[in-house]
């Protein structure tokens, strides 16, 4: 099970693909919307994205937007955001995104999110080396 | 933490819930009391020490409140709420229940739950059934978060998914609060699950994750209790890892899709006395004056605004 993590901001990715590598799954890392849009078209294969909203060439609402326009559906969408405006999740949804998770946030919810995206990684954390 | 102090601390949650904390469960009192140790720059030990020798009632009670408040969450252990609608209100109707379905949230905590329950019913495929939540918790503090229906950031976080937080919450400041129709659904009321249960019978109990806290005698008190809380077909909702075996052999085990749910048998048998330590203390031995558990209920008061959807007839069990 893999997960691309899409964030301008290198300690952000690094704590976001760490949280996902404990809780079992590996990970690929993009520093922009654009950069993890080519890497899926060159046949990256993902379980799930997991996308910053303000980023540089393609923000993540766009990069939602065309991912789903692509019909890439087996891609499960989680905006990793400080964003936390009502209004803003509301438009993140609608443009398709499937979850939303607001920083800061703790390994504990990334889990009870994965859970909900129905993605149970074969390896589960919490004591195991 | 020594065994000396622990035996202080179980000693005053014991004589202030009924909560026994058996010796093993030095780990739970050290990550309960260490955020309020640390507020005060003491150790759990120090903090423990200060309090026995003798200090203001409100740490005391702050004591016994991290002790006894339950960890939850939204929608936590998803199996349950996800069942509702399309396995356990089925196998209720099937049983007999009438038009409105009777929810017990017992043991709430911070509102999490009996929330929970309201969305899971009301997820946007149709109108949603009419349900009464009742939700009760012994401490006062924690209802009155329940009934406000505040939670940070953190707390929405987990396990709530995003489309059920724009659809039933509100941004307030840097937190989100339960929108007051669905406030309205749930009467918030402090009870002690060792006292009657309370009046009126109840299709659904959600009795989650809190026999835990109790000792073998106590957890069969509060089943019987529940079973007899119960309309004939009703179930009760335990925590995803708990079981009625060896606790409680007045009950069946159902399967409702993601759901397990419990079912009394319908001649329960006394469990009293022949438990398999004999270790059954005066609790379960408190006569209950309600009876057999298919009497007719007696009249409730009608909850508030979802009694709108009372048919104008029969409200008994068919």
């Amino acid at each position: 099970m893999r997960a691309l993590v899409v964030d301008d901001s290198r300690t952000m990715r690094r704590i976001v693909a760490g949280t996902l590598r404990d809780l079992g799954l590996e990970t690929t890392e993009a520093e922009n919307g654009a950069v993890a849009l080519a890497l899926l078209e060159d046949g990256l294969a993902v379980d799930l994205a997991c996308i910053d909203w303000n980023m540089p060439v393609l923000d993540g609402l766009e990069f939602v937007t065309q991912v789903r326009a692509r019909g890439w559906r087996a891609i499960a969408l989680m905006m990793v955001t400080t964003e936390s405006e009502q209004g803003q999740i509301v438009r993140a949804l609608a443009a398709g995104a499937h979850e939303y998770l607001i920083k800061p946030f703790s390994p504990d919810a990334l889990r009870a999110k994965l859970d909900l995206l129905g993605l149970r990684p074969a390896v589960v954390a919490g004591g195991a080396a | 933490m020594s065994q000396e102090l622990f035996a202080w601390v179980a000693d005053l949650v014991g004589r202030r819930s009924a909560i026994r904390l058996e010796p093993g469960k030095e780990y739970l009192v050290e990550s309960r009391l260490g955020p309020l140790a640390r507020e005060r720059g003491l150790s759990v030990d120090d903090f423990v020490r200060r309090l026995r020798a003798g200090v203001a009632e409100a740490d005391l009670v702050a004591v016994v409140e991290a002790m006894t408040t339950n960890e939850t969450s939204f929608l936590r252990d998803v199996g349950p709420f996800a069942a509702l609608r399309s396995h356990v209100l089925p196998l209720l109707r099937a049983a007999g229940a009438t038009d409105r379905i009777r929810v017990w949230s017992a043991a709430c905590s911070t509102g999490q739950e009996p929330y929970s329950i309201l969305m899971a019913l009301s997820d946007g495929t149709g109108p949603a059934p009419p349900v009464d939540v009742l939700a009760t918790d012994l401490s006062d503090q924690v209802l009155e978060r329940a009934r406000a229906g505040i939670y940070s950031q953190l707390e929405v976080n987990r396990g709530l998914p995003a489309p059920l937080l724009v659809r039933h919450f509100d941004r307030v400041g840097a937190h989100w609060q339960v929108r007051a129709e669905l406030r309205a659904r749930v009467t918030f009321r402090r009870h002690n699950l060792l006292d009657l249960p309370p009046p009126g019978r109840f299709d659904l109990v959600f009795l989650r994750n809190v026999l835990i806290y109790f000792d073998l005698a106590t957890k069969r008190a509060v089943l019987d209790r529940v079973a007899r809380a119960l309309r004939p077909g009703g179930f009760v909702v335990l925590g995803a890892a708990e079981t009625t075996l060896g606790v409680h052999d007045g009950f069946e085990r159902v399967e409702a899709g993601p759901a397990v749910l419990h079912r009394p048998l319908a001649t329960p048998r006394v469990s009293t006395g022949s438990g398999p330590t004999g270790a059954v203390g005066s609790l379960s031995a408190v006569p209950t004056p309600l009876g057999s558990p298919f009497v007719v209920p007696a009249p409730t008061p009608p909850l508030p605004v979802v009694s709108a959807f009372a048919p104008p007839t029969a409200r008994g069990v068919g």
